[in-house]
This record gives C-alpha cells, sequence and structure tokens, in this order.
C-alpha cells in the first residue's frame, strides 16, 4: 500500500510539474507569440486595440509570473484552455472533437502490437537458433529503425495508392457517410483506421518481439523450466505458463515507458494520413501559429500518457507478488 | 596493491593473477611450454585475457577497451555489421559531397524525373538531383544527430552518475527530475519546444533534442552506479581521501564504458530520428540540404500522390539503414556486456529435451 501511495505521489508530481512546464515553455521563450501574428498579418493594419485583444486571447499580460501562473491553473481548473485561432473554437471544443480518434486508434494498435510482438518473442526464443530466430530479429530490427512517418508513407503509396486497396486519408468517407451508429459508417471507419493502424504495429512490434526474447531467453535457462519438462509437462504449457509468465514482467514495465514513443510514432502517422486525430490537429496548430492549441494538446498528451503509465503500474503491482509482498 | 587490484575484477588470489599477467592474446613462444598443470590458454574471454594488470587511469583503460572491441569484432558479427554501415555513412559525410557531379541545390530543366543514368535518384519538381541531395544530407543530418546524442550522452553522464553515487535530498531531487523527463512524451514535447522556439535551424533542433533525450541514458547508469557504489574499490578510494569527482569519473566510470557506449547509441538512434522527423514537419530551417528537409519538400510538394516515389524512398532508406546499423551495433554492446546472450551457438538442455519431446 505504502508503495501504490508513493506512486501515486509520484505522478501527482509529474503532472505538476508537466502543467508547470507547460506554463513556462512560450513565456520563456525569446520573443512573444503576438510578434509572429503580427508577421502572419503582414501588410493589415493592426491598431493597438488589436494587438491589445490578441495579447488577452493569448493570455499574455504583463502581469507578474506568479500572477500569470495562478490565472492559469485557475482556468485550467475550469477546463479553460483558451481560444484556438485556426479552428475558431474553444481549445477544450476542438480536444474533444478529436480526441476519440487519436484514443480508437493508438489504443487498439499499441496493445495489438505488444500482444503479437511479446508471443512473436515467445516463439522465437523457444525456436532459438532456428531459421524463424535467425531471420526475424535483424529483420524486425531493419523495421523498427524506419521512422513510423516514412512507414507511413511507405504503406501510403503501395497499399493506398498503387495498389488502391485502402483509402489514402481522413478518418472516414466524408462525401458519402453520416457519422452515426450505422454499418457503413463503422465499416467506413474501420477501412480508414488499417493503414496506420498497421503503421504503428509494424513500427512498434520490434520492440517487443526482441525485448521478450532476451527475457525468455533467462528464464528458458532456470531450472525449474527444465523441471517442468522432466514432469512431461506439455510443450506449450512449458513455454506459456511456465517461462513466458515469468519473462513478462520487464515487457509490461516496458510497455508504460514505450507508451510515449508510440503516442509520439502515432502523431506523425495521424499527420501522414490525415487521419482526424489529435497528431493532425497539433500539426496544423504549429503550422497555424495557434499557440493556445499546441499547449493544450501538449498537455492532454501528457495527462494521457501519464494515466496510462499509472494504469501499467497498477497491473504489474497486481501481477508481480514481490512488489505487493516488500513493499506493501 | 595497486589500486586496480582492489578493482574486483581481477582474482585476488596472486598465484592465478600472475598467469593472468603472463598471458597476451597470443601466446609468446618462451610462455608456450607450460608444464605446471595449468594450460597456457585459459578459458577465459579473449576480452578479458588481453587486459595487463598494471594500466590504470581513464586513458590507457580506454585504449585497452578499443583493443578488446577490434579483437571481439571479429567475434561479433552483429557488431561488425552495425560499425560497417555506419562507417560507410561517415565516409560518405565526409568525402561524399568532394565527389558530386550535380550541385544539390541547382535547378534544371529535368523536372520529377525518375531514375536515369544522369540523374542516378531521379530528380524533385524543381529540377534538383537528388542523389547530390541525399549524399549532401547525409552530412547534416549525422552531424546533428552526432552533436546532440554526445550532448546528451554526457549529460546523462553527468546526472546518472551524480544521483547514483550521492544518496539523499540531490539523489531524490535529481531522480525526480529525471523521473519526469522519462514520463512525458519526448517527440510531442520536441515538437512543442520546437515551435516555440522563434528561430529556426540545426542549433535550435540540437537544444531541444538535448532537452528530450537525455533521462533514458542517465536512469540506466544511475542504477549501475548504484551497484558500484559500495563495491570495494570505491571504498578503498574513498578512504584513501579521494574527491567525489575523482570518485565518480574516474574509478567508477571507466568500468561502465560499455554501458556508456550503449546508451550513446540508443540516443544516436533517437536523435538522428527526431531531427528528422522535426524538419519533416517543417521545424528546422528548410533551406538546408538534409535528410528530414527532402522528404518535408516532398510532402509539400504533394510528390507521393503524383507518382513520385523516388523522392522518398531514397532518404528513407538511408535513414533505415543507418537506424539499423546502429541498432546491430546496440546489440553488438550487449552480448559483449550479456554473456547469457551471447552462448548462441551452444546446445542447451532444453532444446534436447525439446527435440526429444517432438521426436
Amino acid at each position: 500500500m505504502r508503495h501504490l501511495l508513493r506512486r501515486c505521489g509520484f505522478y501527482l508530481v509529474a503532472l505538476w510539474a508537466s502543467i508547470t512546464l507547460n506554463f513556462l515553455i512560450p513565456r520563456l521563450m525569446p520573443g512573444d507569440p503576438t510578434a509572429a501574428l503580427m508577421e502572419r498579418f503582414q501588410g493589415q493594419n493592426i491598431t493597438e486595440n488589436t494587438l491589445h485583444a490578441m495579447r488577452e486571447q493569448f493570455g499574455i499580460s504583463s502581469e507578474p509570473l506568479g500572477v500569470q501562473y495562478v490565472q492559469y491553473l485557475n482556468n485550467l481548473l475550469h477546463g479553460d484552455l483558451g481560444f484556438s485561432i485556426t479552428a475558431y473554437a474553444t481549445v477544450s471544443s476542438v480536444i474533444a472533437e478529436h480526441l476519440k480518434w487519436t484514443l480508437g486508434l493508438v489504443g487498439v494498435a499499441a496493445v495489438l502490437s505488444f500482444v503479437l510482438g511479446t508471443l512473436l518473442g515467445v516463439i522465437v526464443a523457444w525456436r532459438r537458433g532456428s531459421l524463424l530466430d535467425s531471420i526475424l530479429p535483424p529483420a524486425l530490427t531493419f523495421f523498427s529503425a524506419i521512422p513510423y512517418f516514412w512507414m507511413a508513407l511507405a504503406l501510403l503509396y503501395v497499399l493506398g495508392f498503387t495498389l488502391n486497396l485502402f483509402p489514402v486519408s481522413g478518418g472516414y468517407d466524408v462525401l458519402n457517410q453520416v457519422p452515426g451508429w450505422s454499418w457503413d459508417f463503422t465499416f467506413s471507419v474501420i477501412q480508414h483506421a488499417i493503414l496506420p493502424a498497421l503503421t504503428i504495429v509494424i513500427s512498434s512490434i520490434a520492440g517487443w518481439t526482441i525485448g521478450m526474447r532476451n527475457a525468455m531467453l533467462t528464464t528458458l535457462s532456470e531450472d525449474y523450466v527444465l523441471m517442468a519438462q522432466a514432469k512431461g509437462l506439455s510443450e506449450n504449457r512449458v513455454m506459456l505458463s511456465y517461462a513466458a509468465r515469468n519473462a513478462i514482467l520487464p515487457s509490461i514495465t516496458g510497455f508504460a515507458m514505450s507508451l510515449g514513443f508510440i503516442v509520439g510514432g502515432s502523431l506523425l502517422t495521424e499527420i501522414v494520413f490525415s487521419y482526424p486525430g489529435i497528431g493532425l490537429t497539433l500539426f496544423k496548430a504549429v503550422v497555424g501559429l495557434d499557440y493556445a492549441l499546441t499547449q493544450g494538446i501538449f498537455l492532454v498528451i501528457v495527462v494521457a500518457v501519464l494515466c496510462a503509465n499509472f494504469l501499467s503500474e497498477l497491473m504489474y503491482t497486481l501481477l508481480d507478488p514481490r512488489v505487493r509482498q516488500a513493499r506493501g | 596493491m595497486s589500486k586496480s587490484e582492489m578493482d574486483g575484477e581481477y582474482p585476488q588470489d596472486t598465484a592465478v593473477q600472475d598467469k593472468y599477467e603472463l598471458l597476451s592474446p597470443v601466446p609468446l613462444p618462451h610462455e608456450q611450454p607450460f608444464d605446471d598443470g595449468i594450460p597456457a590458454v585459459l578459458p577465459v574471454d579473449v576480452t578479458y585475457k588481453a587486459i595487463p594488470v598494471r594500466k590504470r587511469g581513464l586513458l590507457p583503460r580506454l585504449g585497452l577497451w578499443w583493443q578488446a572491441t577490434m579483437t571481439t569484432l571479429a567475434a561479433n558479427p552483429k557488431m561488425l555489421t552495425g560499425v560497417c554501415i555506419l562507417g560507410f555513412f561517415v565516409l560518405v559525410a565526409i568525402f561524399g559531397p568532394l565527389l558530386l557531379r550535380h550541385d544539390p541545390a541547382a535547378f534544371s530543366n529535368d523536372l520529377f524525373q525518375p531514375p536515369s543514368s544522369t540523374h542516378w535518384l531521379g530528380t524533385t519538381q524543381k529540377g534538383e538531383d537528388i542523389f547530390s541531395q541525399v549524399v549532401v544530407g547525409t552530412r547534416a543530418s549525422l552531424l546533428v544527430g552526432f552533436v546532440s546524442a554526445v550532448g546528451a550522452t554526457a549529460l546523462s553522464v553527468f546526472f546518472g552518475m551524480i544521483t547514483g553515487y550521492f544518496a539523499g535530498l540531490v539523489d531524490d531531487i535529481l531522480s525526480l527530475v529525471m523521473n519526469i523527463f522519462l514520463v512525458i512524451p519526448s517527440l510531442p514535447l520536441a515538437i512543442v519546444l520546437a515551435s516555440f522556439i522563434p528561430f529556426k535551424g540545426p542549433g535550435p533542433i540540437i537544444i531541444v533534442l538535448l532537452i528530450t533525450s537525455w533521462a533514458w541514458g542517465a536512469r540506466v547508469l544511475r542504477s549501475q552506479t548504484l551497484t558500484m557504489r559500495s563495491r570495494d574499490f570505491v571504498q578503498a578510494a574513498r578512504a584513501v581521501g579521494e574527491t567525489p569527482a575523482h570518485i565518480i569519473f574516474a574509478e567508477i566510470l571507466p568500468n561502465e564504458i560499455a554501458l556508456v557506449s550503449a546508451s550513446f547509441v540508443s540516443t544516436f538512434i533517437y536523435t538522428i530520428l527526431a531531427d528528422i522527423t522535426l524538419e519533416f514537419l517543417g521545424l528546422g530551417d528548410v533551406s538546408v540540404t538534409s535528410w528530414g528537409n527532402i522528404l518535408y519538400w516532398a510532402q509539400n510538394d504533394q510528390a507521393l500522390l503524383t507518382g513520385g516515389w523516388w523522392l522518398f524512398i531514397p532518404p528513407g532508406l538511408c535513414i533505415a539503414l543507418l537506424g539499423a546499423g546502429l541498432a546491430f551495433l546496440n546489440y553488438g554492446i550487449d552480448d559483449l556486456a550479456n554473456p547469457r546472450l551471447r552462448k548462441e551457438r551452444k546446445p542447451r538442455p532444453v532444446k534436447a529435451a525439446k527435440k526429444e519431446a517432438t521426436a
């Protein structure tokens, strides 16, 4: 229990730190966002009033940093993340609209990649020295070295553009479908999600396979595995319930750690496929110098990753009795 | 006893120690007719056999480590592959731009041509030669990645070892900062940072990459230093009255060189990929010729949806090849440091039993 409380404390501090970081980044940078915006509206007459209004909108004031900070925290508590100048809506409404796409895509793809990759790792370690073992790890290493966005471009070109198997952009067929709980719409959503999901799975699977293989090799040399085989247990039972079950623990910690990478990669995947999630919105915000939206999205991503990390730590505590007993 | 004898790396028994000293990688003629029951070549790995006992200090040890690496390279195909690939790209980065036929930035009348004998990798919509761009871009991409990786590794060595060596408040605070940086997703942070820095170019990108990449290595080095802290040789150094700085960087650090190099290689992979990613998003200086910017312009000009595969494939393949080379290098280092992964070819009881079961 003490262990859990400590971890809760850590995540609260991490949350506070990322909120503060988010507050400080634009304010510590040289120059101010309105200057960049002035450049954008070059040639148009910008009066002192307009400038003042823009500063208000960005939440930039000449007040001392401390007062601004309290104001910022207060706004955050009320769910007020500012106003997006590119989408012309409040930041929270823009995020709410796009977050579900990303959550669905990344959630499914990350879990799929974890399950498939771990299983592959188990099999490869079990058949160590076989043809599969000598081909798969190097091939996967090569795939994992390919940047997400390039993998996305390659899949888009081959499967989407040349072979015309899948749609190349968007989250659903905007021209023919009305969002709702109809079969056609669901089918369209799945069809559009296949290529982005495939990109994420292919790019992130190698880490699980190789990590699991190495962990399996360590457990396979343990005496209890030999014992299980000596007892004449079936191959599957020894492989899955004896060796893999003990080897999977580091992978679960790894899942939490690598979630940040997967989220980062999925941002790029979304950009390439024009998938209507948070990543594409972040990209548009960055290009359009929409600072409020950029910050809001960053905050949401950080909070989501922190939550996922916390959940996976809870799971780890449940799975590994040593953690519970030693510190509980 | 000399300092390195207290390291605990070598057997404390002086009789065995003498044998270690006598052994060179190739037994000298006068060493061969040993007839005292101890074989001329002990069943010890080549790596350790080549290390004489009396060397001390960072530089000679680095030299020995290098020598040992060279010896092991021949026995370690993964590492050899990695070194060859990396070496190839370094050579291209240094000498490549001198051997080009086309100016990478020059426009020509050959617009959007697929690969041909004049333009080996085709041309862009503006008629620029892609082969020249890829070759010249190697330098910029490799340099930004390398500088950031060196900086980030230096930071992670510094923070990792300080937090690992000092217990108490310093460790608590710095570890907290480290762990926070570990849970904040690095790519979104890099994108946000890069978008808020008002000027563009390699400088800001390097700063962004430094901030987002030091924490991983620091964490690994911290846990290793934690296990080193209570070893005999550290306590001996402390007893002699060495300063903490000397103990950390001259006593403990040389023992973690393999770990530092592994962490450097992983950081290098991250910085190269992140640099290219940021440039692809247009957050770098788009007028510089680099792998990321080739992809940025290709995307900007809608090259893929007009069938221009030759704009994407070359830089992408280079990135993937370089990344894979670095990954192989790292697996090689892993094999060196972890003997369990090294003994791959030896038959083990598990396999034997499995064969019987299937037979």
